[in-house]
This record gives structure tokens, sequence and C-alpha cells, in this order.
């Protein structure tokens, strides 16, 4: 395992003195999972109550104001509200699963962010194999979603959780290929050296045209697969309640809930990584001073994070079919032909680099 | 070559809905259409015309105008309105005369259709525009609308 | 109804779903009972009931005055249309002559009623096949429309603002002003529907093609309103039997031929612009006169049975009275537009997914307390 945390480095070297290296191992995964928790749950809350206000704007509402100042602690006081609530369920439910779900998804997502690097060195998990991780462990996040619907004994949630599955496996193919055709100029799959690889412009500049039908295709497939409007078909609440998380209530709703804007934050932060440089600075301009690198990474993620929020406060969903046409008679054949049509421009070296 | 053109034209569309919201977002600072509720009491002002709840009023000698006919009872589609009344003798005249002894109201059955004040001869009940009516116990939306003690204006049965 | 729960001629792969009373996209408490195959429904069977307030049982307790306010509560989005209706039917049967004034101000507050309901629909619709932000772009601009019947009528939805032989009050000095400056801003509006959710190409795909009802089938269904002018079936009650003001008015009635859930959809938008054509040509010559003529404090019918139909946001609304000259209807019906409408909603969506069923009932724009009454 690759801790490379610097600041930390001098602390576990320190206990190192005192301590066999297997204890220290411990302790040193156990806090950084501890802070990475409580960074997903910060950031978790922080982006519904992103999500309330940026709704709240395109809608002309004022948004939540009453908690705190400007409503900064409304999402706490709902976490609050939705921990102390009773944790309700249908009898007939497959008890077992229905209790697992919540955590399938809530771990996929926890998992997800420890790899990314939020700037140079402040990455929990540098592993050589980065974006096919991310790719992999997204998958799973799915079961978690199939498991709620199904064993909670309720054909809204069976209905949700069905299309959630077909949607996610044929958006997981989108996601894939257009970021394989980022890694045709990168050569690389671990996420530290795709960064380096943008010093000389991001990728997306560098890429130009099939770039940014990569980019396109990501942000539309991103966004089907954490199931948001306008393909939000596993809760669809026009047509199935809630879908999967019909019968859920509690803190086992919340996780589905955070999990969903965890999951966007995600795809937010995979496209900052692949598209837009990570934590590079625009031209450079901050390169003196390291640790603003996670301003960066947070600004170009929460910009793209708006994004989608925009499209789901102005689109209407698909329908079922209509999901699975775009997906396989448009996004996958145009990725297809991007994915050459790149090749063709790395093997002619056509990349614009400065 | 349609398939491009469909491709093209869909993402026309969808860049077009997103300028609206878009537009909506950044003028969001002075474009909210919600009200603080609670907080604007005191702004809030109905429409002179609203219909709050009915009252009978009374002026400063404690007379009201009315003389208990009781057509708005009869115009009342719901029994909102009942009047219980006494007859009394008048001491100048000594003639028996109709007086109401309670005029009852019932807030919780009215639909608020504004034919009792329509139907009044004497325009002894009105309108008023309050429209914070919720109250704990349903018993309080009974409301007695003379006050104690009142009497009928002199000079309003002619 | 037990006829229903029951049902024992499912094929293997078919379930029963049970959509409603209490679902997002019933919009009150309509219950749907849909046999499923997958995603396809098979059968949708509408159980009715559940708001059922005997209102014409009440008509029969009640003097004629009294009839109007429980249209109200109807179809509770055109208020003021049904109120008219049962004034009309009233009046009518007196033979009374309706003032000049009257008659146009009542035209012009249908219409504008017309535009608040189709601006909640729209914002329904938009909500329904899941853009959100349409419903509150809906309710801002029925909001105005709300406060001009508040200043002049004294309530937003109920209103109660017509009585058997005229008003019950003049219009409030602003009522002119307040309605031009609505008319203006909703014609900057207006485009921006078309542009947010008209020509949005998911909404087209998903409206386009779905829940398609020939003209054939509006007709014998009994279809009327927007359903039935989607379908190129020319019903319009304003158009062919003109009551009050109407008569006096060029207009277009809308017709669309394709008879699908965007041709519905768009005989609604472009009713609203021909609302706001009326309207602009009779806000600026209101005749002087009375509000109204005066009638017995108790209005006796003449023996005999009365028919009126008006035109409300929904479709025909027919008043039929049965008189035995007594204060109160021997009988009184109401031919209600969303009960027809609803009875062909099996017929239009059979073979649809779930997604189209619910975009479908959007597009009918069924008010509950209308059909159950």
């Amino acid at each position: 395992m690759h801790i490379s945390l610097n600041s930390s480095n001098i602390i576990f070297g320190w206990l190192l003195n005192f301590m066999p290296a297997t204890a220290v191992g411990i302790i040193e995964m156990v806090l950084i999972a501890l802070a990475y928790l409580t960074l997903f749950a910060v950031l978790g809350l922080y982006l519904v109550l992103m999500e309330r206000k940026v709704a709240a704007w395109f809608q002309l509402r004022i948004g939540p104001n009453r908690v705190g100042f400007q409503g900064l602690l409304q999402t706490m006081a709902d976490a609050l509200k939705l921990v102390s609530k009773e944790l309700t369920g249908t009898v007939k439910a497959d008890k077992f699963l229905y209790n697992l779900a919540p955590y399938f998804v809530i771990i996929s997502s926890l998992m997800a962010l420890a790899v990314f690097p939020f700037t140079k060195n402040l990455q929990a998990f540098d592993i050589n194999i980065g974006i096919f991780f991310l790719i992999a462990i997204s998958s799973v996040g799915v079961i978690g979603i199939l498991l709620g619907g199904w064993s909670s004994n309720n054909k809204f949630a069976l209905i949700g959780a069905m299309r959630s599955g077909v949607q996610t496996i044929s958006y997981e193919l989108s996601i894939g290929l257009s970021l394989l055709t980022m890694i045709l100029i990168t050569g690389s799959l671990q996420l530290s050296e795709i960064i380096e690889v943008q010093k000389n412009g991001w990728l997306i500049l560098q890429g130009h045209i099939p770039a940014i039908i990569a980019f396109m295709i990501y942000m539309i497939a991103g966004t089907a697969e954490t199931n948001r409007a306008p393909f939000d078909m596993a809760e669809a609440e026009s047509e199935l309640g809630a879908g999967f998380h019909t019968e859920y209530s509690g803190m086992k709703f919340a996780y589905f809930f955070l999990a969903e804007f965890i999951n966007m934050f995600i795809i937010a932060a995979i496209a900052t990584t692949v598209f837009f440089g990570g934590w590079l600075s625009p031209f450079g301009i901050t390169e003196s001073i390291p640790w603003l690198g996670i301003f960066w990474f947070l600004a170009k993620t929460f910009v793209l994070v708006f994004l989608m929020m925009w499209f789901r406060w102005t689109f209407p969903r698909l329908r079922i079919d209509q999901l699975l046409t775009l997906e396989w008679k448009y996004l996958l054949p145009i990725n297809l032909v991007n994915i050459v049509i790149m090749a063709v421009i790395v093997w002619l070296n056509l990349t614009i680099q400065y | 070559m349609s398939y491009f053109s469909e491709i093209y034209n869909g993402i026309k569309t969808l860049l077009t809905g997103m300028g609206v919201t878009g537009k909506y977002f950044l003028h969001s600072r002075k474009g909210a259409i919600t009200q603080q509720y609670p907080d604007n009491r005191d702004t809030l002002k109905m429409f002179d015309r609203f219909r709050g709840e009915v009252v009978m009023p009374h002026d400063e000698n404690n007379e009201h105008r009315c003389t208990g006919c009781q057509k708005c009872e009869i115009a009342c589609p719901n029994g909102t309105i009942e009047i219980i009344w006494d007859r009394a003798i008048e001491e100048e005249t000594g003639k028996k005369k109709k007086i109401i002894d309670k005029h009852i109201y019932h807030l919780g059955m009215c639909t608020m259709c504004g034919l009792c004040i329509e139907a009044c001869p004497t325009d002894a009940i009105k309108w008023a525009q309050n429209f914070e009516n919720s109250v704990y116990d349903r018993t309080q939306l009974t409301r007695v609308l003379n006050k104690p003690g009142s009497k009928v204006k002199a000079g309003v049965e002619d | 109804m037990e006829t229903t729960i029951v049902n024992n001629d499912f094929k293997s792969e078919e379930y029963f779903i049970n959509m409603g009373p209490q679902h997002p996209a019933t919009h009150g408490v309509l219950r749907l009972l849909l046999t499923i195959d997958g995603e396809i429904i098979k059968k949708v069977e509408p159980d009715l009931g559940y708001i059922h307030r005997s209102i014409e049982k009440m008509c029969e307790r009640d003097s004629y005055q009294q009839i109007v306010h429980l249209t109200d509560r109807m179809d509770y989005l055109s208020s003021h249309i049904n109120n008219e209706a049962v004034c009309l039917a009233v009046e009518n049967a007196l033979q009374l002559e309706i003032p000049e004034r009257v008659k146009v101000i009542r035209t012009i507050i249908d219409e504008l009623t017309r535009i608040a309901s189709h601006t909640l629909w729209w914002g329904v619709m938009g909500m329904d096949v899941g853009a959100l932000t349409t419903y509150f772009y809906g309710f801002r601009d029925r909001e105005l429309i709300n406060d001009i019947f508040e200043e002049t009528c004294g309530a937003r939805l109920t209103m109660n603002y017509n009585i058997p032989g005229g008003l019950m009050y003049d219009i409030h000095p602003n009522f002119v002003k307040r309605v031009k400056s609505f008319i203006a801003h909703f014609k900057t509006k207006l485009p921006e529907y078309d542009s947010l959710l008209t020509g949005n190409v998911i909404f087209q795909k998903r409206t386009k093609g779905v829940g398609i009802l020939t003209k054939a089938d509006a007709i014998s269904f009994g279809a009327s309103g927007p359903v039935g002018r989607g379908s190129g079936y020319s019903c319009d009650v304003r158009k062919h039997h003109p009551y009050s003001a109407l008569d006096k008015v060029p207009f277009n009635e809308a017709l669309q031929t394709e008879g699908d859930s965007f041709a519905r959809y768009l005989v609604r938008i472009q009713e609203m612009w021909e609302s706001m054509s009326i309207i602009e040509q009779l806000i600026d010559n209101i005749p002087e006169g009375d509000y109204n003529v005066p009638t017995n404090a108790v209005i006796k019918l003449p023996k005999g049975e009365f028919y009126q139909r008006v035109e409300t946001a929904r479709g025909e609304l027919g008043v039929y009275i049965i008189s035995t000259g007594t204060k109160n209807p021997y009988r009184l019906k109401f031919r209600s537009p969303g009960f027809s409408n609803l009875s062909l909603l099996n017929h239009i969506a059979v073979g649809g997914k779930i997604g189209d069923l619910v975009a479908t009932m959007a597009t009918l724009d069924l008010v509950i307390p209308d059909i159950d009454r």
C-alpha cells in the first residue's frame, strides 16, 4: 500500500520508533480511513445542500435558509433527524439482504473516493490501475441497488432496481470507452501519472475534437451511472414513487441518498482528473504553491457537479427504452469511432501540446 | 446523415432549455417568487375583498346592525350560521320586536361562498381579511359574532 | 371494488400493481389498477370513489344560488367556468336578460381561468415527465392570475363570483390594469415554455406517438376539450355553441390532428395564446352597466328540463337540471369532462410503458374531484 501523504509519513515515521511496523500500519490505515469517512460525510451533506440551493435558484426559490447562517447547517439538521428516525421495513422482506444493501452502496462509493489525488501527494492509495479500479468499483454500487430493490418486497422497488441494473450495465460501457479514449493519450491508468501528462495542457485540449466528444459522452454516461435525472429511471418519482428505496427509512435511506451525491462527486472528480488536469492550475499560474492544488481540484469538480445539477433541473426524464436506444444506438457507436479517431491522432502526433 | 442532424438538433434543443434555466439561475438574486411567510407577517396585506372569515362590526357604543332577520342563516348552504333570537318589548312604543341573542358562526363549516353577506339587508356582517384561522381545538372555531351586551343600532330596521 | 383485486386471469409473466390512491403521478386520489408485463402495460383500470362527496345529491337539497358554490369544488381549476355553467342554465330557464357588462366580464375571467389552469397543467406535465423546474415557472404565472381573482372575487381558487343573474359584485378598479400587465408579462413567458419544454428533444421523444387517440375513438369515448381537439375532433363549445360574450369575439379553435400526447400538449399551449387574444379583444371595451340583474330571493325554475354546456379548461361541462317548479332542482346532473377523458385511458395506454402511462395521463389533465364529484 502506497501511503503518500507527506505529513503523515513524518508522524508515522516517529511512531515507528516505539511500535512494530505492523501496528503502525494498522494505525495508519484506521486513521486515514477515519479521515476519509469524515470527508465523505461532510462532502455528502454539503453536496445535498448545494443541490438544494442550486435547485432553488433555478426554480426562482430561496432554498434552505433557516438552520445556521444562510442555511449552512440545514443538511446537518436533516442528518440528525434521519438518525433519530425509526427504521421501518416490510414484513416479508429478505431481512439480511435488505439490511446489507445500503452498505454495499455506501462502501463502494467510499472506496472510490480513496484513489483520487486531491493534490500532489495528497492521495490515500495511488494504485497503478487507478482508472480501472474506479470503473470496477463504481459497478459494485449497483449491486446494492439491485439487492435493495429486490429484497424489500415491493413491486415499485423491484421495477426500480431492475431499471437501475439495465441502465448501469449499459452505461458502464460508455464510461469505460470514453475514458479509454483518453488513456490512449496518457498511456497510463495510474491517476497521478495521468495528471503528470497534463502538465503540457489538459487532456481535453491535447485531444481536442475527439476529447471533447469523449467528454460529452462521459458526462452523459456518468449522469446515467449515478441514476440522476434525466436518467433517474431507478427512482422516477412520478412513475415509481421512490423507486428502489421506497421501503427504506431513516439512516438506511440516508445511505442511499448520500451515496448518490458522493457518486456524483466521484463522476465529476474522474472527469476533472482525466479531462481537466486534476489539481493542476490553469496554465500553471499557482504552480509554486502546491497546496492550492486542492482548491483547483475541488473548484473544477464542483463546476462539473454544477453542470450535472443543471442537467437535472432542466431536462425531462427519458423512458427506459429511449435510455437504452441512446446508449446502444448513439453513444456506443460514436464512442467506438471516436477511439479510432483518437488512436489516429495519437499515432500521427496531432495532439496539441504547449 | 439524418442520424447526425438528429444528434445536432437534439443537443441544440437541450442547450436552449439549459439557457432558460441558466438565465433564471443568474438572476436568482432578485427573482425569488416565494414568500418567507411567517417573517413577512407585518407587510403581508390581503386584498380588501379577501374572504377570511365572517365578522360583525361593532361601533364604539357596542352596537351592531344585525336585526336578527335570519336571511343569512337561510342563504347559507352549510348551516354555518345559527341565530338564536328572542322577542323584546320596545320601551317607547311597547311593540314586540325581534332581537338577536347570539349570532353563532361555525368557521369550521364555512366554505367562504359569500352568500350570507350578499343576503344581509342591513350590512351587519362582512368579511374580515385575516387568514390565520388554525386552532388546536375545533370548538374554538365556533364563534359568537355579536359581542356580549351589544345591542342593535337604532334606526337600522327602518 | 372486489371485482379487480382478485384477478385470476393473469398470464404467468404478468403482475398487478396498484398505482395510487397515493401516488405522485395520479394528482390526487385516483387509483389505477395496472396489469403489467415487465414494463409494458396490459390493462389499466381506474378505480374511483376516493373523493366522492355526492355533490349532485347535495344540489337537490340546495337552492339555485347555493348550488353555484358547490361547483367550485368539482373542477377546482376552472371553478369560475363551472359556476357560469350553473348560472347560465338558471338564467336561461328564467329567461333573464343579462347585461352585456356581465357577459364580457364573465368571458374575461373564464379565459383567465383557462390560462391559470393550463399553466398549472404545464408545470405538472413537466413534472410528470421529470422536469421539475417547469412546475415553478408555471406556478409563477398562475400566481399572478390568482392575485387578479383574489382582488376582484375575494378568493383564489373557489371564487363563487357568479350568481344567477350576474356577478356578486363589480370588478375591482384595478382589474383592467392588472389583467393588462399580466398579458404583457405572459406574452414574454409563453415562448419560454416552448424553449424549455416543447422543443426539448427528450420531451418530444417522450410524448410523440405516445397514447394515440384516433378521431373516431375520441368521438365514441365522448372526449372533449383539448383531448378531443388533439385528435382533430372539433369540439370547442365556445365555437359551436357560443355563450356569454364569445359570439362577438373572433378566435381560432386550437386543433391538432395527430392524436398523440404531444398533440394534446400543443393544443393547450395554443389555447393559451387564443385565450390571451380573447382577453385582449375584450379588456379595453368592457361596456358600462349593471353587474347583475336582480332576481327573487327564492329562485323557482319553471317546470321542465334545462341543459347548459360550457367549455371548461378540461372540456365540455354539461349541467342538466330537471325542475318540478320548486326552489330546489329535482335532479341535477353534471356531465364532467374529466370522467369521459379518464374512460379512454385504458384504450390509449395499453401497450405503452409505465413512463408512457404517466405522460399520457398528464396530457389528459385529470382533476379527480371533477371525475368523482
